[in-house]
């Protein structure tokens, strides 16, 4: 990187600082709930206090940094891929969530990350995950005996 | 000598039946991921943590020892073949082994790679169990303020002293110990930073929040970058084997390697990147082919390969003497050792010699069972890097998903995964290093625990801290490890306005 003049102030930089505040804030007010149970130490107050005066100190140096423009360059980025793996994610959340269970859940988001990464075979790839699932499903539940969400396709198995 | 009777007990631990397929299992697994893009061997521990809940602790450890061995074998071969070094470490290997690929010598560089990670790892392995003893020894005085010191060296130099900026680094620390917080404090029994959340008040699993960062963010990132990055993979030519000129340019820089990588990944100094550059840097300066670097130096992989395997061995004598991890990979393993109600450091080592030599015992016989793996099977491997790309991360989140719902099969767990995975792309797109966050979860509640101890025995006064020798000597490295960075770049500005 070059050093140059007419560096620019980089807001999401300025962003990133300001969230630091929010959570030594948050840390600050969760720490003035707590209780001291020992008269001679400060207890469970003594790392929240260490953590949010850091956290403090850390936002104003991100802060300065992003004034100065001092973060590295940053490529141009693509928001489709993420916003279908994401996708994926928040379906097989709702899905387990709903009791749809894993399967179901597992094969879409397969599919949606095939897609992110570029295939567009999406029905190929949901079977595939499908198929995956599945297999998966019967390794846990019977040879590993860790027990998976179940839905409707679970209970068939 | 002790330290050989020690390792020969290790030795008939290691060699029963069960734990020689655990390790074949660990070293498979760790050249395989070692191997795929995208997939390091901290990742991997926290995919198995879960899945391994219920197996024999000996077996599972000396497992995860083999999968962090087998990643840095694995790592070189897509360093070398594509020019995408899976994790930093082997980002120097990728310098002159991806030219010496393209120039049709691939074969004779994945070969000094191996060998050379197999002498490297070896060497280094030897000097852990050698030098475990002797801090075994030392850390037994160590009392809590002592301890609490220690940590807080370990947080400043993984975080700040070696990264590109001590602030973005201390950033990411406290991230990890402001996760660290969350749940019930045990000492006191009440809550912190749970909002009434039930998930919360047991602490944030050490498994969603890596897998999160490392699979789930490393995925997001790749995705958003695929319009701009392509990979190549370069097919292996001619023939695999080193010439007798190869094998005289390659054996002083792996010993070399090894001589850089095992201190500086003994010392709490963070990883195995450090070492790597400076084998690097001297092969280029020692040479006595000085035109071939820049063209495929067969030296300058040999060089770091070494240094690289030697620290991942020497970051296993803070890991089991202290419990003190100083990469991503080791704070993973201290999980698999906390997921068992183990908890590496001197006590360990006397309540459970069996296991702690059982482990280094089997180390020696992961290094070799990668050589025989490596050298003639590295076919098979490269084989591994024709997986289509999408299906290779669509598999990774199955995974990953899956991991954390077996390990507590509830809708918060995965918001949670999400929730890291979307903290990790931010930070890979920022530039905030990763590793300090996973340290900091692990590492803070341990290090609140120590201080907290030491404070009560002290009766609040802080002073303690700096009364016993030993921690006012750590901390006093840890405020000079802080300031050196800052110190270093001012002088650098200077000298830049200088020129």
């Amino acid at each position: 990187m070059t050093p140059s003049p007419q560096r620019r102030v980089d807001v999401a930089g300025l962003v990133i600082a300001l969230v630091l505040l929010v959570l030594a804030g948050l840390v600050w007010w969760d720490m003035t709930k707590l209780q001291i149970l020992s008269p001679y130490d400060l207890g469970p107050k003594v790392m929240p206090i260490v953590v949010s005066t850091c956290l403090v100190l850390l936002a104003i140096g991100n802060g300065i940094g992003a004034l100065r423009g001092d973060l590295p360059a940053r490529d141009s980025l693509d928001w489709m891929p993420i916003v279908l793996i994401l996708g994926g994610l928040v379906c097989l959340i709702a899905l387990i969530g709903l009791g749809g269970g894993f399967i179901l859940g597992t094969a879409i988001l397969f599919a949606t990350t095939s897609r992110a990464f570029g295939r567009r075979a999406f029905l190929v790839d949901f079977l595939i995950g499908l198929v995956l699932a599945v297999l998966v499903y019967v390794l846990f539940s019977k040879l590993l005996a860790l027990s998976l969400p179940a839905g409707p396709l679970e209970r068939l198995i | 000598m002790d330290a050989f009777v020690s390792l020969a007990h290790g030795l008939t631990v290691a060699i029963q039946p069960m734990n020689l397929l655990f390790a074949l299992i660990g070293v498979l697994l760790g050249t395989a991921v070692g191997v795929l893009p995208g997939i390091g061997p901290a990742l991997t521990v926290a995919l198995l943590l879960p899945i391994t809940f219920k197996l024999d602790p000996a077996g599972s450890i000396i497992m995860f020892a083999g999968i962090y061995y087998g990643g840095m074998y694995g790592g070189s071969t897509t360093a070398i073949l594509i020019n995408t070094p899976g994790e930093s470490a082997s980002m120097a290997t990728a310098l002159e082994g991806n030219l010496m690929a393209k120039a049709g010598r691939g074969g004779p560089a994945l070969a000094t790679a191996a060998i050379g990670s197999f002498v490297a790892g070896t060497i280094a392995t030897l000097g852990l169990s050698l030098l475990a003893p002797y801090l075994v020894d030392i850390a037994v005085s160590f009392g809590p303020e002592d301890y609490f010191a220690l940590m807080v060296v370990a947080f400043v130099t993984v975080s700040a002293t070696f990264g590109d900026s001590p602030v973005r680094g201390l950033t990411s620390l406290f991230i990890g110990l402001l996760l660290g917080l969350v749940g019930i404090d045990i000492l006191s029994g009440q809550s912190r930073l749970s909002f009434g959340v039930p998930e919360l008040y047991d602490n944030i699993e050490v498994t969603t929040l890596a897998v999160g960062l490392f699979a789930v963010g490393e995925a997001l990132y790749v995705a958003s970058r695929r319009h701009i990055h392509e990979e190549k993979l370069e097919p292996v030519r001619g023939s695999l084997w080193m010439t007798k000129e190869d094998w005289k340019r390659s054996w002083l820089p792996w010993l070399r390697g090894t001589a850089y990588g095992f201190p500086i990944g003994a010392l709490p100094a963070g990883g195995a990147e450090i070492p790597t550059f400076l084998s690097y840097a001297t092969e280029k300066r020692l040479t006595k082919h000085p035109e071939d670097f820049g063209k495929g130096a067969i030296e300058g992989v040999a060089g770091p390969e070494a240094a690289n395997n030697a620290a991942a061995a020497g970051t296993l004598v803070p890991l089991l003497t202290l419990g003190l991890p100083t990469s991503a990979t080791a704070a993973m393993m201290l999980a698999g050792f906390q997921q068992y109600g183990l908890n590496p450091g001197p006590l360990l080592f006397a309540d459970r010699p069996d296991l702690v030599w059982g482990l280094i015992a089997s180390l020696f016989i992961a290094n070799a069972m990668l050589l025989v793996l490596n050298l003639p099977l590295v076919g098979l491997w490269v084989r591994l890097l024709a997986i289509p790309q999408p299906w290779l991360y669509a598999g990774i989140l199955v995974f990953a998903t899956m991991g954390t719902i077996a390990a507590n099969p509830s809708p918060v767990e995965l918001i949670m995964l999400t929730v890291f995975g979307i903290l990790g792309f931010l930070m890979r797109r920022f530039d905030f290093p990763i590793a300090p966050v996973v340290v900091g979860l692990i590492l803070g509640p341990v290090a609140e625990s120590q201080l907290r101890r030491a404070l009560s025995i002290s009766l609040g006064d802080p002073m303690v801290l700096l009364q016993s020798p030993i921690s006012a000597t750590l901390l006093f490295i840890a405020l000079v490890a802080l300031i050196a960075p800052f110190v270093l770049k001012g002088l650098g500005r200077f000298k830049a306005v200088e020129d």
